[in-house]
């Protein structure tokens, strides 16, 4: 028997509906094919005739586990043709609803998704049964992460308090330091999720990728920053669709992103970011990151959960200085009255899976007029695709089921949120 | 009576951005209490353990856009006792039911190069479109505190207690001044259903109908107010047309103000 076919119909513990189909001829990888299923709902199709302030709140809806993202690209790429400069406070605030969202999204993954495959369980809540110190752990972070967006955004899934220019409204001194002492008790939870999650045992994998993320010259990178890799690229976000494309291909409603000319993967996400902004870390996040013994790049993708735990306490430490340094200022936002007609304009930030790319057309008094946009996991999928051919190729000698796991537990090291990449996911592994 | 057994849940995603069955992960307080109670029997957004219907509970989120998902809807009432819509894809089409206004085909070309290669629908239609629904549970996305309610309800054998009337009964209730009359923004509170908390208000801006139309909506009146107000009749309809741009009363709504307006609709 030489034809070998692994197949799941249905990946669980991702955001969104994807499947994976694996098919092996005499012991070679033949096809890798992450099959993305999600129905496709035509953001960009939309959008066309919608004000350019609507956009905010538009394209929220893509992503119910990170609108900050869309929020936050939408924004910066709408600021960036109209040339408004938001007050310091503004765009600290909105480093902080970022926070907020990155705490909230890696808890998710990292406790109720990702650390079941580590430990052995189908789910968080099985795996409360044994371990439910660690699960209640994995919420209070969750937690601290939602009130921070709840305080800022009025509620944790699509916050409705963010517009182009700035906010509606800005919290008072009052608002911002009850949440200090929450803060301050989360850094502490996330830097014993650094420890624990360190001393999982981890699969043996190293990549070559080619990783992709913002840089910013002070900070790690979130609203702000050029685009660069690993390999030379360093780019404005303007010039991102010279340099990278997107594809259709026949097994998948998203669209898939390559580099243009090579039509190579590329990764986006926390590995990137870490191994492009190792020295932007806060100092705490600095410390845990040294003390746990994580590598300066970690090319081993079931390390990522580490990777995770550290972003999640330089969030926190960066949410607690925003939150004592923090001044209302005197008007929450800012305002163009114009003119609007034939403007273009591109924005990247990093979401809590990696770079979103927004670009827009405007015209007439203010109407989108085409727009573009580029999700994280649609950028990771082909990336996704080279990852498993390596693992299924180091692991031959397993039986179905065991590859199967190994398979999905592998897809989950990127967080892919099959929502966003559809405009975008379901296993099937052929053995031949 | 409590059921002598945990009655088996299963959570079902169809069209959507996966922030209403969120929320559920989002209740931090009331998860494992609730976990306790019931059995998870299909989760895939938080579990890779699942087990066949038949269910005593179906959540539902998302709006009907393929024609796999049109029979998969069907199958998942057969399988259930109690079938509960969370959110707005799932009561009125959500955002993506902006293609029932507009051509799937066009649509299609903008978004995919090789449209040839999609399966989907021309509409974005609600559940209820396709089966009989027990409750609709509105929002975009839906609250912690109903869905709890719901939950609470379903294990209690009652029927859930979730207010119809208007964002406004909320908005007085907190204390917040009128942002409609006081300051003139356009606000959709009057003829949207309440549950959000008038968050919009709060924050210094108007409703946009999150949780889509209320009881009893006098929507002539607040087109009319809000076209008083100086807001172009173009950006009216758009305001009516968003996350439940497909519920009956916004659509008939943004449909009356495109015919008398001047310039056509936006």
């Amino acid at each position: 028997m030489t034809e070998r076919t692994l197949a799941v119909d249905y990946l669980a513990r991702v955001e969104g509906e994807g499947a994976l189909r694996v098919r092996i001829h005499d012991r070679k990888v033949e096809e890798v094919e992450l099959k993305i299923f999600e129905p496709p709902r035509f953001f960009e199709a939309f959008l066309r005739g919608r004000s350019y302030l609507e956009a905010p709140d538009i394209t929220a809806r893509i992503c119910g586990i990170c609108p900050v993202a869309y929020q936050m690209s939408a924004c910066h790429a709408m600021e960036s043709a109209l040339g408004l400069q938001v007050p310091s406070a503004v765009r600290a605030l909105r480093r902080l609803l970022y926070c907020g969202e990155w705490i909230e999204s890696h808890a998710l993954h990292v406790y109720l998704l990702h650390a079941p495959d580590f430990l052995g369980y189908p789910d968080a809540l099985a795996m409360a049964k044994d371990h439910p110190a660690v699960v209640q752990q994995g919420l209070a972070l969750k937690k601290v992460g939602n009130a921070l967006m709840t305080m800022l955004g009025g509620r944790e899934i699509h916050p409705v308090n963010v517009r182009v220019g700035g906010f509606y409204r800005c919290p008072s001194r009052e608002e911002t330091d009850a949440l200090i002492p929450s803060v301050e008790t989360a850094l502490g939870l996330a830097e014993a999720t650094a420890r624990f999650v360190a001393g999982f045992s981890f699969p043996k994998a190293d990549e070559a990728y080619e990783f992709v993320s913002l840089r910013h010259p002070d900070e790690y990178p979130m609203n702000e920053g050029e685009i660069v890799s690993n390999r030379g690229l360093r780019i404005p976000a303007a010039r991102y669709e010279d340099e990278f494309e997107e594809i259709q291909v026949p097994h998948s409603n998203a669209l898939q992103s390559v580099r243009k000319g090579t039509g190579g993967s590329y990764l986006v996400g926390p590995l990137a970011r870490y191994a492009l902004n190792r020295d932007r870390l806060r100092p705490r996040a600095d410390k845990i990151a040294r003390e746990v013994g994580l590598e300066p790049v970690v090319t081993n993708p079931f390390r990522s959960i580490i990777v995770r735990a550290v972003e999640l306490v330089h969030a926190c430490e960066e949410s607690l200085a925003i939150l004592k340094a923090y001044r209302p200022p005197e008007r929450p936002f800012v305002e163009s009255s114009g003119p609007f007609d034939g403007l273009r304009c591109a924005a990247a930030t990093e979401a809590p899976r990696g770079l979103l790319y927004h670009r827009y057309k405007l015209k007439g008094a203010g109407l989108i007029d085409e727009a573009k946009i580029v999700a994280p996991t649609s950028q990771n999928q082909k990336r996704i695709e080279d990852d498993l051919r390596g693992l299924v190729g180091r692991c031959l000698d397993l039986d179905d089921a065991h590859l199967t796991t190994e398979c999905e537990h592998a897809i989950r090291n990127h967080d892919p949120c099959i929502s966003c990449a559809t405009h975008f996911l379901a296993l099937d592994i052929q053995r031949s | 009576m409590p059921p002598a057994r945990r009655p088996k849940v299963g959570v079902f995603k169809f069209a959507s951005c996966d922030g209403c069955q969120l929320t559920l992960l989002d209740c931090e307080d009331e998860l494992l209490p609730i976990a306790d109670k019931i059995e998870i029997a299909d989760f895939r957004e938080a579990s890779s353990a699942y087990t066949d219907g038949p269910f005593d509970l179906a959540l539902v989120e998302g709006s009907v856009t393929t024609p796999h998902d049109a029979d998969r809807i069907k199958t998942i009432r057969a399988q259930s006792k109690v079938l509960v819509t969370i959110g707005a894809c799932a009561t009125s089409g959500g955002i993506q039911a902006l293609r029932n206004f507009a051509d799937i085909a066009e649509y299609r070309r903008i978004v995919y190069a090789r449209p040839e290669y999609l399966q989907t629908l021309a509409t974005s239609t609600p559940i209820q479109d396709h089966v009989r629904v027990d409750f609709e549970l509105r929002g975009c996305p839906i609250s912690k505190a109903q869905l709890v309610e719901v939950l609470s309800a379903f294990l209690g054998g009652r029927a859930p207690n979730v207010p119809t009337e208007s964002v406004c009964t909320e908005c007085k209730r907190r204390g917040n001044v009128c942002v409609l009359v006081a300051h003139g923004t356009p606000c959709l509170g009057p003829v949207t259903q309440a549950g959000c908390g008038a968050i919009c208000p709060s924050f210094d801006r108007g409703c946009y109908g999150c949780f889509g139309p209320q009881d009893v909506p006098n929507l002539p009146s607040l087109t009319g107010k809000l076209i008083q107000l100086g807001m172009e009749k173009p950006a009216v309809h758009r305001f009516l047309r968003s996350f439940n741009g497909n519920a009956p009363a916004f659509k008939t709504a943004a449909d009356q103000v495109a015919a008398t307006a001047s310039g056509g609709k936006a």
